[in-house]
């Protein structure tokens, strides 16, 4: 974290908290009202994919950043820009599959399940995959259709958050002129 | 040193916000007796001008309002044809004022999606691969700015071309356009973009940009 002064602190602070309440209090909803823990994942991804696909422009206002040349220059933007941009935090890139097609993101510490302790009887639930989502939208955004899925959650036991990001095809179809 | 429109176009080449920035529209207003020695013609939108230029009332100018009474298009808003109330001699002592057409919604939506189809021309006509789109278009009387975001949404900003600042204005479009439209809940991309908030913006956006240009 930055130097700040106390004030500035403590409120950026409070921000942060107020941001992982509303979350929570989000997941508990949508867990009250579909009860099962498959529809919920299911809603969280499309709630998601509908942030990222907005969130994109944003990124993109704000970082000046043009086109990335391969999927290891999208790995590591989303990793040290998008994500200290949104959350302030710096996830590891690794596990690169042979066909360096697939990437992970280690997260050391999840600022959405900051305060959370996941029940026996949901331990289906993948608590954040409301970025799996938004990296999903995100990038299908700038023409590229990825799956993600977490292989590791610290809410389950694990010992840090793990997000699988896997390449499947560039969409040719709607591509805006001048960028191949 | 004056932002004359500026225009966003979507992915697919629609035209989703326009705004026209002008601060004065030339329009003369002239008193006239029988016979009118202008000749007009009345044609789909409006009646123009097409002989007989005088006083600043120039060939192209259309009918915008007489005696007071705004024209819509050939008839008056009371219902009479504008071209039998000039013809008829009884009418006359008459007022007319004369101003240069201006683009219809419709043609605006044309003219966008004409630009777009021309930008993805200008990416095939270049010789090299991986070339941009149509940045800057000049003429003598206005210049054309375009920025194409790497999502495919366009920002054309048509200014006078001694306006300095324009790079800046596109991209505080792009900033103004992921803030004020994308975050608004209520706003399906892709669609226009009609809030009062993202108009107040723009403005705003426009008149710094003319303020800091020399």
């Amino acid at each position: 974290m930055s130097k700040t002064t106390g004030r500035a602190f403590e409120n950026k602070k409070l921000v942060g908290e107020l941001f992982t309440l509303t979350y929570g209090a989000l997941v508990s909803q949508l867990i009250k009202d579909y009860e099962k823990d498959d529809e919920v994942n299911k809603q969280l991804d499309k709630m998601g994919y509908n942030i990222g696909v907005r969130l994109v422009e944003d990124f993109m206002a704000r970082s000046n950043l043009g086109k990335c040349q391969d999927l290891r220059e999208t790995a590591d933007v989303i990793a040290k820009v998008a994500f200290k941009m949104y959350l302030n935090i710096t996830p590891v890139v690794t596990n690169w599959s042979l066909a360096n097609d697939e990437f992970s993101l280690i997260l050391e510490n999840n600022p959405l399940a900051e305060f959370v302790e996941l029940p026996e009887r949901h331990s289906d639930l993948s608590y954040a995959n409301v970025l799996c989502g938004a990296i999903r939208g995100a990038l299908e955004m700038l023409q590229l259709e990825v799956e993600t899925w977490f292989l590791k959650d610290a809410l389950k036991g694990d010992t840090a958050t793990e997000l699988r990001v896997k390449f499947i095809k560039k969409l040719t179809d709607a591509l805006p002129a001048g960028e191949d | 040193m004056t932002v004359f429109s500026v225009y966003v176009v979507n992915k697919a080449g629609g035209l989703v916000f326009q705004y026209d920035h002008q601060k004065t529209s030339i329009e003369l207003e002239k008193t006239f007796s029988y016979p009118l020695d202008l000749k007009l013609e009345p044609q789909t939108d409006y009646v123009t001008v097409v002989f007989g230029q005088q006083d600043g009332i120039k060939v192209g100018h259309v009918i915008l309002s007489v005696n007071g009474k705004p024209a819509n298009g050939r008839k008056l808003q009371d219902g009479s044809d504008v071209m039998e109330f000039i013809e008829n001699e009884k009418n006359y002592p008459l007022n007319i004022r004369f101003g240069r057409p201006k683009l219809s919604s419709n043609q605006k939506i044309m003219m966008a999606s004409m630009f777009h189809s021309l930008y993805a021309i200008s990416v095939q006509l270049s010789p090299e691969s991986g070339s941009s789109g149509i940045q800057k278009l000049e003429t003598d009387t206005f210049t054309l700015h375009c920025h194409q975001t790497v999502t495919g949404v366009k920002f054309i900003v048509i200014s006078d071309p001694k306006q300095v600042g324009v790079d800046s204005l596109l991209a505080r479009l792009y900033t103004i356009y992921s803030d004020y439209a994308l975050k608004n809940p209520f706003y399906s991309l892709e669609m226009p973009i009609r809030t009062e908030l993202f108009d107040s913006q723009v403005v705003a956006a426009i008149e710094q940009t003319e303020k800091v240009g020399s």
